[in-house]
């Protein structure tokens, strides 16, 4: 399989040599029961950096769901690098992985290793390498002493941290962030926001903190289920912020 | 969460788990079988031994399992005393007596995760009927995980409720707490999605990294 | 069956657990003390259904079996299947179904007074054919003396089906986990 060399040579090389995720979206809308939550949505989303801002109940996070095939749409289609997800699920969600609002709803096992163990588990990464990759995420974010750790023993923002490791250690090219920092303090919302910064991934991040989005390539901003603006954060990110007031 | 598990290194302990199991099965068949107290009591003597000569538990690792059960003893004594006879008695409360010792030697020498894979391994003719063991052992685990969440998220309810004055727990109560971990646990559905539990059609064989080390010792 | 319903079954094992850490209420010259536990038993059929509520209350036993004493009273282990309240114990997982079998039957009338019926059949009802007879067969006593025995808990498992009821309803109002074909066409 060719996921099989890519992630192999992704762990050892750095943001140059990682496959870009390019996503798109056509005459996407979606409803829940018969009311619309997402209308008229055609996007192309290929840049690093993505933010996804608007009010509550704008739809974003059916939007971020529907990056990673969690929810397809009622009628149109996404793509990821061409492949539909709709039908191929599985392999989107090799490629896409998601951050969840709650660290608590994303941590299925009773124990930090474990639970980062599980993803690479369920791709059927052999014993050895599912080790090795823990054992870097472990490093990696500061969790090296807590393996054995009963994961609820841990801060909010470490759990936030596991999280987003048991994702990483999955090895996607994108990753959907859906409002990561809203349960989170001060600190740990800078933490996770270096966090997401220094990631070789491309990103999606959906957030109501705007300073997450210093320095993103573009910014959606979502209005009534429809994307009302588009462009880089200088441009958006007052925009959004005068409508607001 | 502390299992009843006791870290050691016996025979009794590195023994597999589903040998021991298998040992504490027909000795329950054994014991319904037979009526007569001397077979009963060296049944309950040997299993005693087990536990704490051979196994080397400490004698709480056992007592604090029969202590549910000793009302029961006396009731148990009781009746027959008065109705069928001491003998028939003593045979009743001794063979309930080894049981429960046998099954406490067993819970105290076998990790969660060895205990678990033979669960799995007993469940897999169930694949004829399209069960998964794989996921028999990711629900244990991960209701181990809820455990302390559920328990954290109703203190906190309750809390917030005493703050605004309510001193008795009543149903309304509940029904927050419970809306809330169900919301929880549909989050959890998408991110075992998200993080491919659903994908695990065509399993290599072997056993799951993942249950093997379902730590709660 | 969906991932979800992994987390739901999960959940309702944990609920069932986090019910038997509260203290149980002792019941003088009875053997096992009233516990909250068959609460969790009688909401996991009622909001989950019969098939995810069965297994909440299998992944449930599997717990204990492994060790953890999450059973009232800090039971656990293996001890508490052969002892000779176990048959109220193996009743668990079918009283869920059957009150589950019993909410989905009831489900577009579903109201307390339902509610009511379902948990009292399968919170009650089955729950005492399974555990009586279990007792009686196991210690060797008579059919009516393990009744007798069993008479002192109808009252508190009356409560604990009313409230069970209650909560059920408001649940199914604000957050329904159970999903029939009829309503599913509503829900396009
Ligand atoms: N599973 C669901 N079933 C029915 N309605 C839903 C569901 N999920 C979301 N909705 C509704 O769809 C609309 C858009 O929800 P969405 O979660 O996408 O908004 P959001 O922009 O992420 O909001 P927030 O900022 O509050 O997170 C809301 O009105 C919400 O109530
Ligand atoms: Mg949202």
């Amino acid at each position: 399989m060719r996921w099989g060399r890519r992630a192999e040579a992704a762990t050892a090389a750095s943001a140059a040599t990682l496959p870009r995720t390019a996503i798109e979206l056509r005459d996407v809308a979606h409803f829940y029961g018969d009311r619309p939550v997402l209308t008229d949505v055609s996007l192309t989303l290929t840049e690093r950096r993505i933010g996804v801002i608007g009010g509550n109940g704008s739809g974003k996070s059916t939007f971020a769901r529907l990056l990673n095939g969690l929810v397809v749409p009622s009628t149109g289609t996404v793509l990821v690098d061409g492949l539909n997800t709709r039908t191929q699920g599985r392999e989107v969600r090799r490629r896409v992985g998601f951050v969840f609002q709650d660290p608590d709803a994303q941590i299925v096992h009773p124990t930090v290793e474990e639970d980062l163990a599980f993803g690479p588990h369920n791709q059927g990464l052999p014993a050895e390498e599912t080790a090795r990759r823990v054992d870097e995420m472990l490093v990696r974010y500061g969790l090296a002493g807590h393996r054995d750790h009963p994961a609820h023993l841990l801060s909010g923002g470490q759990k936030q941290l596991l999280a987003i490791a048991g994702v990483l250690v999955m090895q996607p090219q994108r990753i959907v962030f859906d409002e990561p920092t809203t349960l989170l303090d001060l600190a740990n919302t800078r933490r996770v926001s270096r966090v997401i910064d220094a990631l070789e991934q491309d990103a999606v991040v959906v957030t109501h903190h705007l300073d997450l989005l210093d320095g993103f390539d573009r910014v959606l901003v979502f209005e009534d289920g429809r994307v009302v603006a588009d462009g880089p954060p200088a441009e958006t990110v007052p925009w959004y912020a005068a409508r607001m007031s | 969460m502390q299992s009843l598990y006791v870290p050691g290194t016996t025979h009794v302990h590195r023994a597999p788990a589903g040998v021991k199991l298998a040992v504490l099965a027909l000795l329950g068949l054994a014991l319904f079988a037979t009526a007569r107290l001397v077979v009963v009591a060296a049944a309950f003597v040997l299993v005693l031994a087990a536990g704490l000569l051979w196994a080397r538990l400490p004698r709480r690792a056992l007592l604090s399992q029969v202590r549910p059960v000793w009302i029961w003893l006396v009731a148990l004594f009781g009746f027959h005393l008065l109705v069928t006879g001491p003998l028939v008695g003593a045979v009743a409360v001794l063979r309930l007596l080894t049981l429960v010792i046998a099954a406490a030697v067993v819970t105290a020498t076998t990790r969660v995760t060895a205990l678990v894979a033979v669960i799995e391994w007993l469940t897999s003719p169930l694949r004829v009927f399209g069960v998964r063991p794989g996921r028999i052992g990711l629900v244990i685990a991960m209701t181990l995980r809820f455990i302390p969440l559920v328990a954290d998220r109703a203190a906190r309810i309750r809390e917030a409720q005493a703050a605004r004055g309510a001193d008795r727990v009543r149903p309304a109560m509940v029904v927050p707490l419970l809306v809330q971990v169900l919301r929880m646990a549909t989050t959890v559905g998408e991110a075992l999605d998200a993080r491919g539990a659903g994908d695990v059609t065509a399993r290599r064989p072997g056993r799951r990294a993942a249950v093997d080390s379902v730590r709660t010792t | 069956m969906k991932t979800k319903d992994l987390a739901y079954i999960a959940l309702f094992a944990a609920i069932v657990a986090v019910l038997g850490l509260l203290p149980p209420v002792p019941v003088p010259g009875i053997p096992v003390p009233i516990t909250a536990q068959t609460l969790g038993v009688m909401l996991a059929g009622s909001v989950l259904g019969a098939r995810r509520g069965g297994l909440a209350l299998l992944a449930f036993l599997a717990v204990v079996a492994v060790g953890l004493p999450v059973l009232s009273g800090g039971r656990g282990g293996l001890g508490v299947f052969v002892g000779p309240s176990a048959g109220y114990l193996y009743s668990w997982p079918i009283a869920a179904f059957v009150i589950g079998l019993l909410t989905q039957l009831f489900w577009r009338r579903y109201n307390l007074a339902w509610a009511l019926v379902a948990n009292l059949i399968g919170g009650l009802l089955v729950i005492y054919a399974i555990g009586i007879p279990f007792t009686s067969l196991y210690a060797d006593i008579p059919l009516w003396t393990s009744f007798t025995g069993a008479f002192a808990f109808i009252p508190g498992d009356v409560v604990k089906a009313v409230a069970a009821s209650l909560v059920a309803v408001a649940v199914h109002k604000a957050y329904p986990v159970i999903d029939l074909p009829t309503r599913r066409a509503t829900a396009g």
